[in-house]
């Protein structure tokens, strides 16, 4: 479309660009007049969902966002974190989930894409990736497809830029039929004085377009791809999701790095979602500056682009830089080196406006501060689902108890939900820049910082079922459980970032489910002490009228101090005694087993006390610090049978165990039930008096319940043995569930 | 000994190669840029893996004609010590310095875990210090890593002992398991004519340190320096 053919802006094409009439009406009061193409183009991005958080802003104010260790919190383009030596972790996470699912392979890779530009954008060299999945029902005809293009596009992407996936979570729900998942994290490690910020200062600065060129691709993906619900036509939006080239994003993150050691940048920041527009809305508002654009120094993949175009393309692996006056030829060298477009396209202005010009007219010319900081904040109704009472109540006397608790156990650790997820990370590099210390399968990935003695670890955690049958305690759990990961790999949280997946904000349901969910986050993250640095919000994950589980991913980072000290989930030596921390009561509610073998999605979800959890994970730390334990494991989804079991499944070799668990319940909610707060360990025995004094003094519970050893494993309840299975039985069904599907 | 790291744009394990000559074996060690043609006195030059130029064509096939590549063969042909790892393997068969090609893995999956593999000549300064014989474990991360040769030039690398390395199990045998990305004659590594120049699968740049939970792969960079310290 040339310029000449723009159409009229007027309430329809409004509309149709996603404002509402007020939206509208706010538009036309701030510029006293009608808005050009561009501008409805600009505002109509702006103002988006994706863009504005215009529906959740008003609730993400409960999170919790400070603490000594928060370099910086929400509002960057990712959080940061002290962690000592002078060094900073910088990481956020992001959801890329309707260009998954429109188009799987790149909409997975340029999620990675994006969240590794949020990273380097900060100063910082990404050193570890992780990504939580949801997936439909097995069944689905289009499931396989859609995992096999999201595996091979995060794969692709961050296999080439030399980024290492090291963790994360998948899960099969049929909620997600008509919505996908794909949150990607990443984090990178910088010097804590040098974090660059997305920021104009100083008029008379330039203004650099640094990367890939600008092309059609991609326009319209926040508005209308992200900021709206599915209807049965999603394949007709494939055009608006972009195309990635990692290796693109390889030259961009080494130029930006070695030019972050000069001291050229005032400011920096990823044209992601909504582009060059809001990369320079969001600097200049930041700054307290206007911007001048020259479209026509735009470096463009095709002739024709008009300013409309370039200003909504999505196009990938670019950054809009803020040069300080004088090292502009620094810039050019540097990016001529890694043979990528750096050229100056505006300049810093102080007026407050954003002045757009194109072939000699101003094209736009936008107040910066009320379009940056103006967007509307809406306060959405909410209610709670009249069916909400319903799905939380569960009576278990009708319902029989196992009958086969092997055969139980070999259903569950054969369930797509359960099994082993070595087919998807055996397809991730996760070993390159050679800091992996545990590797994906354990309860979190731990990473070593070169040149420090201490080891990042990592993981991410929801349980989708939780938070639809009570979102405030799923959200809660989330938290605890991510926290719980990291205490079973040693590490004491720091700051977690989320991805808060939900349905269509405009019922008042969701919005409920949101504002529960926020609050669960809030509750848990104050009594743990945890802040939120940065994070995400994704609506409108709905299909024809139907949305998703609510699903706030949570992902959380934690410290070790001492590397060598990092934990895995095995068992690895005969004769060690196990040990339950925590205790276990009958809570049946929401489990994968009353799902899977009652397809029972019910019930009161299992109690937290976040004072007791608090209690076991501290017990745990100190433990792993002291060097006393051999593994630790989190009992989570599939209970204590299915956590003895994989911690019966070492990479380098199985070892068995012997275990006796009290009676005096239900033997289902015995094995399987998902009382929260428990951790497994395994010790020698001769460290059992310094753990138990640790427990003592911490207040958490503590009791023996077997040893390691052999290749069986062996749960006796009370008196009787219950399973007493070979663990290549066991191991079959958990190891070959997931390729014998994709085949 | 001073190592020199070549660094393609899309290099991105050449740190994790510095890391283990500078740092784990107190070697000097220097980065080399695709676009020089000096290798700044190096007594060894790695090709280290990555994706050198994006590689959406095919691995390696641009990196021949980065101009170090020349000074690199030159280097090899005056008896330099040359070692390709993973991406540098697949540059040097495209270069021609090594015969054959690496193919897409069999199962047409990027494979990135741990696999054994056994030594099968000690007469080449990559492998002079490792037991004859001797399994090693080491990972691997490519998605084309099927070496694939004509017969005639297996026949050939086998009857002039220039297979340096086969994947296999854990007792040292050759099974179709253990050797997943489906080479021909399992082979990890290769020799050219004068055995100074080695093609690798495998990174032994991953694992040379005890925090990463293996150190096999300083068998490799030890042999290198002994070799050249003999000199």
């Amino acid at each position: 479309m040339s310029e000449n053919t723009e159409p009229a802006v007027d309430l329809n094409l409004a509309l149709a660009h996603g404002l509402s009439s007020e939206e509208y009406e706010k538009v036309r009061a701030i510029l006293g007049r009608t808005p050009s193409y561009t501008e409805l183009g600009i505002f109509s991005l702006m103002w988006s969902e994706h863009c504005s958080y215009k529906s959740s802003r008003i609730h993400l104010k409960r999170f919790p966002t400070t603490g000594p260790q928060v370099l910086q919190g929400p509002g960057e383009n990712a959080g940061a974190i002290d962690i000592g030596g002078g060094l900073a972790a910088i990481f956020k996470m992001e959801s890329h989930n309707h260009p998954s699912y429109v188009e799987p392979y790149q909409g997975a890779a340029t999620g990675v894409g994006g969240i590794l530009r949020d990273i380097f954008t900060m100063g910082a060299r990404p050193i570890a990736s992780l990504n939580s999945l949801r997936f439909g029902s097995p069944d689905h005809p289009r499931m396989r497809y859609l995992l096999g293009g999201v595996v091979g596009g995060i794969a692709g992407y961050g296999n080439c830029v030399g980024v290492p996936t090291v963790g994360g979570e998948v899960a099969f729900h049929p909620s997600y039929n008509g919505n996908i998942l794909v949150n990607v994290l990443n984090l990178g490690i910088a010097h804590a004085g040098r974090i660059f910020r997305g920021q104009a200062r100083g008029p008379g600065n330039s203004v650099f377009y640094v990367g890939s060129r600008t092309g059609r691709d991609g326009i319209h993906g926040a508005s209308l791809l992200a900021s709206a619900s599915f209807e049965a036509d999603s394949q007709t939006k494939r055009p608006t999701v972009q195309v990635g080239d990692p290796f693109a994003e390889k030259l961009l993150l080494e130029a930006c790095l070695e030019l972050m050691k000069t001291d050229a940048i005032i400011g920096i920041q990823d044209m992601g979602a909504a582009g060059l527009t809001s990369s320079s809305v969001e600097m200049a508002g930041r700054g307290g500056t206007g911007i001048d654009l020259d479209l026509d120094r735009v470096p463009v993949r095709e002739e024709g682009m008009t300013p409309y175009e370039m200003m909504l393309s999505e196009s990938q692996e670019r950054m809009l830089v803020i040069v300080r006056r004088g090292s502009e030829e620094k810039v050019r060298q540097i990016f001529r080196k890694w043979d990528l477009e750096g050229v100056p396209v505006g300049e810093v202005s102080a007026g407050g406006s954003l002045r757009v010009h194109f072939r000699g007219k101003r094209v736009a010319d936008i107040p910066v501060k009320p379009i940056a900081d103006g967007a509307p904040l809406l306060k959405r109704p909410m209610e709670r689902p009249a069916w909400q009472d319903e799905v939380g109540r569960l009576d278990l006397t009708g319902l029989k108890d196992v009958v086969h608790p092997p055969k139980a156990l070999k259903g569950l650790l054969g369930s797509l939900n359960l099994c082993s997820r070595e087919w998807i990370y055996r397809q991730y590099d996760h070993m390159v820049r050679t800091n992996t210390v545990v590797r994906p399968g354990s309860d979190a990935a731990v990473i070593r910082i070169k040149g420090s003695p201490h080891a990042l670890a990592l993981t991410t955690d929801c349980n989708g079922r939780y938070c639809y049958l009570d979102p405030r305690s799923g959200a809660r759990i989330a938290v605890a459980e991510a926290s719980r990961n990291l205490a079973c790999s040693g590490a004491v949280a720091q700051a977690l970032t989320d991805c808060l997946n939900f349905g269509n904000p405009e019922r008042p349901e969701v919005m409920w489910q949101f504002s529960e969910c926020v609050d669960g986050i809030g509750e848990a993250c104050r009594a743990l002490e945890i802040p939120v640095i940065s994070g995400n919000v994704s609506f409108y994950n709905e299909t024809e009228g139907k949305g998703i589980f609510p699903t706030p991913t949570i992902g959380m980072v934690g410290i070790i101090e001492d590397a060598r000290l990092a934990m895995r989930s095995f068992f690895c030596k005969e004769a060690d005694v196990v040990v339950l921390l925590g205790e276990t009561g009958e809570e049946l509610g929401g489990s994968e087993y009353l799902s899977q073998a009652h397809r029972l999605e019910a019930g009161p979800l299992p109690v937290l006390d976040l004072e007791r959890e608090e209690a076991v994970q501290l017990a745990c730390i100190e433990a792993i610090g002291e060097g006393l334990v051999s593994s630790a494991h989190d009992c989570a989804e599939g209970g204590i049978a299915v956590a003895l079991a994989e911690s019966c499944f070492h990479p380098e070799g199985m070892l068995g165990a012997e275990v006796t668990l009290p009676a005096g319940r239900r033997l289902d909610a015995i094995l399987f039930g998902e009382t929260q707060s428990r951790i497994l360990l395994s010790l020698p025995k001769f460290n059992l008096g310094k753990l138990e004094k640790i427990c003592q003094d911490r207040e958490a519970p503590f009791s023996l319940l077997g040893a390691v050893g052999g290749s069986r494993l062996k749960i006796h309840v009370g008196e009787e043995a219950v399973i007493n299975t070979a663990l290549t039985e066991l191991k079959r069904p958990w190891a070959e569930a997931l390729p014998a599907w994709m085949v | 000994m001073k190592f020199g790291i070549v660094v393609f744009p899309g290099s991105n394990c050449e740190h994790d190669c510095y890391h283990v000559v500078k740092h784990v074996l107190r070697q000097e060690a220097c980065f080399l840029w695709h676009k020089d043609r000096t290798l700044a006195g190096s007594d060894c030059v790695i090709l280290p893996g990555g994706f050198a130029h994006g590689d959406y064509l095919r691995c390696g096939a641009m990196a021949k004609f980065s101009p170090i590549m020349e000074t690199v063969a030159r280097f090899a042909k005056e008896g330099g010590p040359v070692l390709g790892i993973c991406n540098g393997f697949q540059i040097l068969t495209e270069s021609g310095l090594l015969p054959g090609a690496l193919v897409r893995n069999r199962s047409l999956h990027y494979l990135c875990l741990d696999l054994t593999l056994r030594v099968e000549t000690t007469n080449s300064p990559f492998t002079a210090q490792i037991p004859p014989g001797k399994v090693l474990k080491m990972p691997v991360g490519h998605g084309e890593g099927c070496y694939f040769a004509d017969a005639k030039t297996l026949k050939r690398l086998e009857v002039e002992g220039r297979i340096a390395f086969r994947y296999c199990d854990s007792k040292g045998n050759l099974t179709e398991e253990s050797n997943p990305n489906g080479s021909l004659l399992s082979i990890a590594g290769v020799l050219n004519e004068r055995g100074n120049v080695m093609g690798f699968m495998p990174h032994p740049d991953r694992c040379a340190e005890s925090i990463l939970g293996n150190e096999d792969g300083r068998l490799i960079f030890e042999s290198v320096i002994a070799a050249t310290q003999g000199h």
